[in-house]
């Protein structure tokens, strides 16, 4: 029955090494002991597994864990270049991991195993990557999944900015679920599980080069708990998208786009907060395009969106889930806002990064 | 939001819209014949883009979107020649970050930033400024644009570095002044404005009196204007009740911020930081006597023309890109030969594509490649 045996290998209770030494040197990535002790102190230990524990080239991972859950595989990747690594609501250690393991859950996937690859810019603190890889161990556990094998680089001063991180997550998909942004249909109804913008918000204001003070903290969080329930609830979704990069602008674009549709959406229904919505005023942004780390965009069948809404309330991460809009019956691959003021305007994709207005 | 939803009542709206189709009534306009109003500004343009204003008013309205984008009637030479500062090895280049992305004749900022120019983008000349101070050893140059809105802060920062002794900071100066150019247009023979929405962040420093040669020689209502929703579709009512009444004056729609006087120690840093160039060239316009400055005699060393003898070379619009045209509301965006084709925000031909304040971009990004098309969004 079990054929990941593995697990319970001795070398897995083995001694790990530690580090003595405050700072990352080229010489903890010369593949030495300097190296081991690095891994072993960092991130075999706060990562805690034992299919990460042996430190072999590769994790080895029974077939039968996957087809527990599902009859396909789905497997992505992504990099954090994120600046600053520390940031009200996060840092670049849970947002590898959420963001990894929303891309499974978005497709609809049980997210179940993650690597994490480390470049780790020479003089970066030891203590930071102990707090990061901390906190990627905590959001690992939140989201039920286990970071299972791994890599290090140390990189020459300016080669990198302090740490980037690599994740790639694989988890499996349950039999019966087929998500895809072309299936949008005329009717369908345009769901978000909560206020939008606060992410990209949180990581301006804390670059600190605005000089605003600001409450908001980044929305960052693993939606796997969330996606089980909103698919439990409502068998018949079409599609769900997480709003990172881009925002819920972006993400309605690529529907509108995929699909053939006219996606209608109603500016006075858009959930934001007052202080993002302040902070966009003075900086001249717009929130439907400030990235979100723990908000998705769902695309669900008229007559299910009551369930898919209630689903979404009833989880921590939805309660302040709403209906933004609905497909419109018109083949037309557009995004169309109704302004609070009673105009419509459509809302296009954004060609580069948002720049601020200047007066 | 406190302070501002009030500005954005949908009642009120459908008020002032009931009215104003009651003026247009009275006035005898027609779609074929059609009041046309201009607003100079570029952020009443960003505003009536936004809460989709054009579509809310009759048909018998014509918008003309103004040159008041002062990163759209940025020429090309002046690009160049920030460029060819900007890629100076001593230089610490600052902008603001809608000038990032303006095409020069070889490269944008942007395109010089990616091939190593130190370029960073700053949210005031203050900011700059630090820099140059954390940064000794070398030459931070501060990118002035802007109208009369930006120009005191550029002054004070100036003032402010003389004061301290901060050697290694510079002014790359290319601020302009809007009135001379609202003269310049209404001499334009190709022309025909009914009445103007008047800047409003521009007044805020300069105060309403220097328009009142657009009432008085020009017999033309202008109405100082706020950036709201609410805001902008007043200041309409009070042209066309203007234009009813047969007055031409300059009011004040946006008193709770412009004072008549406008702001006198902001004038004050203006004045005795700059003087009046004889002429500058606005993308589009051409050559515009006394609308751009530059600093004055004491303040040359903080005057980054002359510390790093730019080439400034004149170079002429792509002659597809018909801007000019479009600024002075000759054409619609859609109505250009290259808008939504060659000249997309992605790739903007002429600057106007390029800011969000630009008319191009404004109907690119609210209304679609085709432009036009906002009648019928509205009818969605």
């Amino acid at each position: 029955m079990n054929d990941i045996s593995p697990i319970a290998h001795p070398i897995a209770r083995r001694r790990l090494g530690a580090l003595s030494a405050q700072t990352v040197t080229l010489a903890h990535g010369g593949g030495g002991k300097a190296m081991k002790d690095l891994i072993d102190d960092v991130f075999v230990s706060a990562f805690d597994n034992p299919l990460l524990a042996p430190l072999d080239d590769q994790a080895r991972i029974g077939l039968s864990d996957f087809s527990l859950h599902g009859n396909r595989l789905a497997f992505t990747t992504d990099s954090y270049v994120v600046d600053p690594l520390f940031f009200p609501g996060g840092d670049i250690g849970k947002l590898a991991v959420c963001g990894t393991v929303n891309d499974l859950a978005v497709g609809g996937a049980v997210p179940l195993y993650l690597s994490c690859a480390a470049i780790i810019e020479e003089g970066c603190p030891v203590d930071l990557l102990r707090r990061v890889a901390r906190s990627m161990a905590a959001a690992a556990r939140e989201a039920g999944v286990s970071i299972v094998t791994g890599d290090t680089k140390v990189v020459q001063r300016r080669a990198c900015d302090k740490l980037f991180l690599t994740t790639s997550g694989v988890g499996a998909i349950p039999r019966g679920v087929d998500l895809a942004a072309g299936y949008a249909r005329p009717g369908d109804a345009v769901l978000v599980n909560g206020v939008l913008g606060d992410h990209g918000a949180t990581i301006l204001a804390a670059r600190g080069d605005l000089a605003l003070d600001s409450p908001i903290a980044s929305d960052c969080a693993p939606l796997n708990g969330l996606t089980a329930a909103l698919l439990a609830a409502c068998p018949g979704i079409r599609f769900m998208r997480d709003a990172t990069r881009g925002g819920v602008a972006t993400v309605l674009n690529e529907i509108a786009v995929a699909a053939g549709v006219e996606i209608v959406i109603d500016e006075s229904t858009l959930p934001i907060r007052e202080d993002v919505k302040g902070f966009c005023e003075i900086l001249g942004l717009d929130p439907l395009y400030l990235a979100n780390e723990g908000k998705l965009v769902a695309i669900v069948p008229a007559e299910d969106a009551d369930a898919a809404l209630a689903a979404m309330r009833a989880h921590p991460l939805g309660a302040e889930a709403r209906l933004i809009g609905r497909v419109s019956e018109r083949a037309e691959s557009r995004v169309l806002m109704r302004t609070l003021f009673g105009g419509a305007r459509i809302v296009d994709m954004l060609v580069g990064d948002q720049l601020p207005r200047i007066c | 939001m406190k302070y501002v939803d009030e500005f954005r009542d949908p009642a009120a709206a459908r008020a002032l819209l009931r009215e104003i189709a009651t003026l247009v009534a009275t006035l005898g306009a027609s779609p074929a014949r059609p009041i046309r109003l201009m607003e100079v500004c570029g952020g009443h343009t960003h505003s009536i883009f936004r809460y989709g204003i054009e579509g809310l008013l009759p048909k018998a309205i014509e918008l003309i979107h103004g040159p008041g984008c002062p990163v759209c009637v940025l020429p090309m030479g002046r690009i160049d020649d920030a460029v060819a500062i900007a890629e100076r090895p001593e230089v610490i280049f600052t902008t603001f970050g809608d000038a990032l992305r303006v095409p020069g004749s070889k490269k944008s900022l942007m395109q010089a930033k990616a091939d190593g120019a130190d370029i960073r983008i700053v949210y005031s000349p203050i900011d700059a400024l630090a820099l140059a101070r954390a940064n000794p050893e070398r030459e931070v140059v501060f990118f002035g644009l802007g109208f009369e809105t930006t120009m005191p802060s550029t002054a004070l920062t100036v003032l402010a570095a003389e004061r301290e002794g901060t050697g290694n900071f510079s002014v790359f100066c290319n601020h302009i002044t809007i009135v001379p150019t609202i003269k310049a247009i209404l001499d334009s023979p190709d022309l025909k404005i009914d009445g103007f929405l008047g800047p409003g962040h521009v007044s805020m420093v300069i105060g309403t009196g220097p328009y009142e040669f657009v009432a008085r020689h020009y017999r033309r209502p202008m109405v100082v204007a706020g950036f709201e929703p609410l805001d902008i579709l007043q200041s309409i009512w009070m042209v066309l009740r203007q234009l009813a009444e047969g007055r031409a004056e300059i009011e004040n729609q946006y008193a709770r911020v412009v004072p008549a006087g406008g702001n006198g120690p902001a004038l004050g840093a203006v004045a005795q930081v700059y003087e009046l160039r004889e002429f500058f060239e606005w993308r589009g316009l051409g050559s515009i006597d006394h609308s751009g400055i530059r600093f004055r005699e004491p303040y040359a060393r903080f005057d980054a023309e002359r510390r790093f003898a730019v080439p400034s070379v004149s170079i002429a619009d792509p002659k597809s890109c018909q801007c000019g045209e479009v600024l002075k509301g000759v054409l619609k965006p859609w109505q250009c030969k290259v808008f939504g084709a060659a000249c997309t925000p992605e790739t903007p031909v002429g600057a106007l594509m390029v800011s969000s304040e630009g008319a191009c971009a404004a109907y690119y990004r609210y209304a679609g490649a085709r432009g036009n098309k906002l009648a019928e969004a509205d009818a969605a």
